[in-house]
């Protein structure tokens, strides 16, 4: 007997889905049973992270706030996943992006600059600063062949140290790990701003980094349905040699998704820095940029489903907050994520038990 | 053929859930049932005393020791809430309450509160980033009702400072920073100075007992709060021995084992027998015990558990007190928020080795315990404070006059509240500082430095 791993031919929808539902009831499972290890009465704990992330409009907001991030650093992550392109650096990606955000809104522009210029020029700032991070691997990709997942992911550890620099060094306030905070003018507007003639959006920290993210949702859903370049990147995708003969240039496809995928992931980094941190700070970004290859994967890298998943996992990072040592709801989190790409590998795949004689005749 | 799949994935999803059940199961089984002491967390396995019945196995699995504690502890898993009819406080952490340090300290004063206090119910959230979670959970906090808010740690200063804007009924107390305002926004520091200086003392002692004369010390970052600390050090130490001489490194983290360890072995290799640490974590009392050397740790009282014969002391944080004063304030409504800046009278100070009921580790020259005890009673009598170590006259390691005669260092010296600092985080209502902390005193090697930021 041996255990044999093939490919589906085919993945019916409804089957997808129930497998992520069928995972996400064993995680919660399995989570309930160390819960109920460590004291605490499982159904009463998952109602409070319930409680903490969906139930007021606070939550909503607070949601919301988390899901930013993940939701454009997704769609980069997408663009690059659906070429098999495996750039899983999003998170240096987005590092960058907010150091080019924080060049233009602490030392290019002056202070009073009107907030749309410097919104403006902070964006596109992001988008090159992690574009070009991303180009790395994309050329290293395109002209040597090699391995992006190993450059991607090294180069995370680079940003990380790239930014320390900064923030400890010469844009340190005081020698602490952090810059000076920036001009309002280069804070993305919020909920609360408009609290005075609307009380209702008082306490509410969404700001328009999520707006951008669904803008910029929509714009690739269209150009993967509609446009000439979604069809050169499905098609790389999914048969190069096809793509070669069609006379595309693949290089030049591989370097240019890198440099969106980056650029996106660095849009992320400019949104949290615009709108949540107001300054570059160390660690600011608890890992946004490795969660969203779990979201993009989840969402069947299309865009307009990761607007869905990025936001059910935003509630889950901020339904963490509801149990206590930090420790747990991480581990929650982990066992979920298990779980939903077991049952999602096992859509894609098809586990036999044959004989093998069998096997070594075919 | 369709069903078939689906049982295929329902069988391995089953198969999955009893693998994990049953892992859990064992490792909840095989920890130890009494309470741990946390500060193992950072000992190598091999060093692991037997009496604490830690298995060499458990240390080795790393990151999960933490969780298996909490399930053998009591009860450690929480939901923080508020409960109805008493006074709700709650506390934000940057690290891990098992991190046998800084936080560490702070959830033992959060444990006195609860014990100490009169209807005080706690809570806490561990692990939380400065800047991009920390405005949001203070606000989710604030927003349940808490009635008293502490963060403890530098990076939560202007976050706590937007939302104590928004909930002006919530009292909001910021650790280690300088900023407040008039109605529900206090701030609280304590001058860990007076036990560096004391650490100081007995590093020179120890250090001339050894003959060489050479004392280590290592320094997080450049900020005045440390420059002010390892300054206070090197005074003590010139108390005990003139002729000693203080290195140093700068490691630039809080916490890093590794990195914290290599410093200390890198002041060893350049001669210092004796090493102090301004970091997190007890590796380098140990990298110096491991060359039959000795050291001082950081932090919490139980620091150098487990490395009694090779640590000399450790000062400590005691907030458990002052937490319970402000809270018994606000329960009263007679708080009012300040500066403040504790002192060893305040009780918020201890040095481990001295304090009542404790003994001087054996490594401890004779010698110098009367002179040190003497010190610190009147540190605790409030007879010798922050200002006696700053006073003139004190030279810089160039022998450049910085304090001179009669002068002593005023609050915003102390704390190096220069102009570019409180414009750089909008701090106001304070004085800037004239003899800002900037420098290293006479008793550092004249090629130390501080490392320049640009």
């Amino acid at each position: 007997m041996q255990l044999k791993v093939e490919r589906r031919l085919e993945v019916p929808g409804w089957m997808s889905l129930l497998a992520i539902i069928v995972a996400v009831i064993a995680a919660l499972f399995i989570g309930g049973i160390l819960l109920a290890y460590g004291g605490l009465n499982p159904v009463v704990a998952y109602k409070q992270m319930f409680k903490i992330a969906f139930t007021d409009k606070y939550s909503l907001s607070d949601t919301l706030v988390k899901a930013t991030p993940l939701l454009l650093a997704s769609l980069g992550v997408t663009v690059a996943f659906r070429m098999k392109l495996w750039n899983i650096g999003a998170e240096g990606q987005l590092l960058i992006g907010a150091w080019g955000a924080t060049l233009v809104a602490l030392f290019l522009l002056p202070k009073d600059t009107s907030r749309p210029v410097m919104l403006l020029v902070m964006v596109i700032a992001g988008f090159i600063g992690g574009g070009l991070w991303g180009l790395i691997p994309g050329v290293l990709k395109a002209y040597l062949n090699v391995n992006e997942i190993i450059t991607s992911l090294m180069l995370t550890y680079v940003a990380v140290f790239f930014n320390n620099y900064f923030i400890y060094g010469p844009w340190s306030a005081g020698g602490f790990g952090l810059t000076a905070q920036f001009p309002k003018s280069a804070w993305f507007p919020r909920l609360l701003d408009y609290a005075d003639p609307y009380p209702y959006f008082r306490g509410m920290t969404a700001h328009t980094g999520f707006l951008l993210g669904v803008l910029v949702a929509f714009i690739l859903y269209a150009l993967f349905k509609r446009s000439q370049w979604g069809y050169k990147t499905k098609l790389i995708g999914d048969n190069p040699n096809a793509a070669r003969f069609a006379g595309i240039n693949i290089r030049r496809q591989i370097m240019l998704a890198f440099l969106i995928s980056g650029g996106l992931a660095g849009l992320a980094g400019m949104s949290e820095v615009a709108g949540v941190v107001h300054r570059l700070q160390e660690s600011f970004s608890p890992g946004y940029g490795f969660t969203a290859i779990i979201v993009a994967w989840l969402a069947n890298l299309n865009p307009l489903l990761v607007i869905i998943v990025a936001y059910l996992f935003g509630g889950l990072l901020v339904g963490g907050d509801a149990i206590q040592p930090a420790g747990i709801p991480l581990m929650i989190q982990g066992i979920i994520m298990f779980c939903v790409i077991s049952a999602s590998l096992l859509t894609r795949y098809r586990v036999r038990f044959v004989r093998k004689d069998k096997v070594i005749s075919t | 053929m369709k069903k078939r799949t689906l049982w295929t994935l329902l069988v391995a999803m089953t198969a999955l859930l009893f693998l994990l059940a049953a892992c859990g199961g064992g490792q909840a089984e095989e920890a130890p049932a009494e309470e741990p002491a946390p500060a193992e967390e950072e000992m190598p396995a091999e060093e692991a005393p037997a009496e604490e019945e830690m298995p060499a196995e458990e240390e080795a699995a790393g990151g999960e020791t933490l969780t298996v504690q909490g399930f053998a502890g009591e009860q450690t898993v929480t939901i923080p809430t508020v409960e109805e009819g008493m006074t709700n406080v709650a506390f934000v952490y940057v690290g891990p309450i098992g991190d046998g340090g800084w936080t560490y300290a702070h959830n033992q004063g959060r444990l006195y509160l609860e014990e100490n206090g009169d209807n005080i119910h706690t809570a806490y959230l561990e692990s939380i980033p400065e800047g991009a979670d920390a405005e949001r959970v203070i606000r989710s906090l604030a927003r349940q009702g808490f009635d008293v808010i502490f963060t403890t740690s530098f990076g939560y200063m202007d976050p706590t400072a937007t939302v104590a804007e928004e909930f002006p009924d919530t009292a909001f107390i910021h650790l280690t920073g300088q900023k407040k305002n008039d109605t529900n926004f206090g701030n609280v520091m304590g001058a860990m100075e007076d036990m560096k200086y004391l650490a100081g003392m007995v590093a020179g002692a120890k250090a001339a007992e050894d003959g060489s004369n050479r004392v280590g010390i290592i320094a997080p970052f450049p900020i005045a709060e440390v420059i002010r600390l390892s300054n206070a050090a090197a005074l003590g130490m010139r108390q005990t021995c003139p002729e000693c001489e203080m290195d140093i490194r700068w490691i630039f983290t809080w916490f890093d084992p590794v990195l914290e360890r290599e410093a200390a072995e890198s002041l060893l290799d350049d001669g210092a027998t004796v090493i102090i640490t301004g970091a997190d974590t007890p590796g380098p009392v140990q990298a110096a015990g491991d060359r039959g050397f000795t050291g001082l740790a950081y932090d919490s009282d139980n620091a150098c558990v487990g490395l009694e014969d090779v640590c000399l002391g450790v000062p400590y944080w005691i907030w458990g007190p002052v937490y319970l004063d402000i809270v018994e304030q606000v329960q009263a409504g007679t708080w009012v928020p300040e500066d403040f800046y504790g002192e060893a009278s305040d009780g918020m100070l201890g040095f481990f080795g001295f304090m009542e009921g404790q003994e001087p580790y054996p490594s401890v020259p004779e010698s110098v315990i009367p002179e040190v005890q003497d010190m610190l009673d009147k540190m605790l009598a409030g007879d010798f404070t922050r200002f006696d170590i700053f006073t003139g006259p004190i030279n810089d390691n160039q022998g450049n006059v910085v304090i001179p005669e009669g002068t002593t260092l005023t609050q915003s010296d102390l704390e190096g509240l220069s102009q570019g600092y409180m414009d750089a985080f909008g701090i106001e209502g304070r004085e800037a500082c004239t003899i800002c902390m900037d420098y290293l005193v006479e008793g550092f090697t004249p090629t130390a430095e501080i490392p320049p930021l640009d």
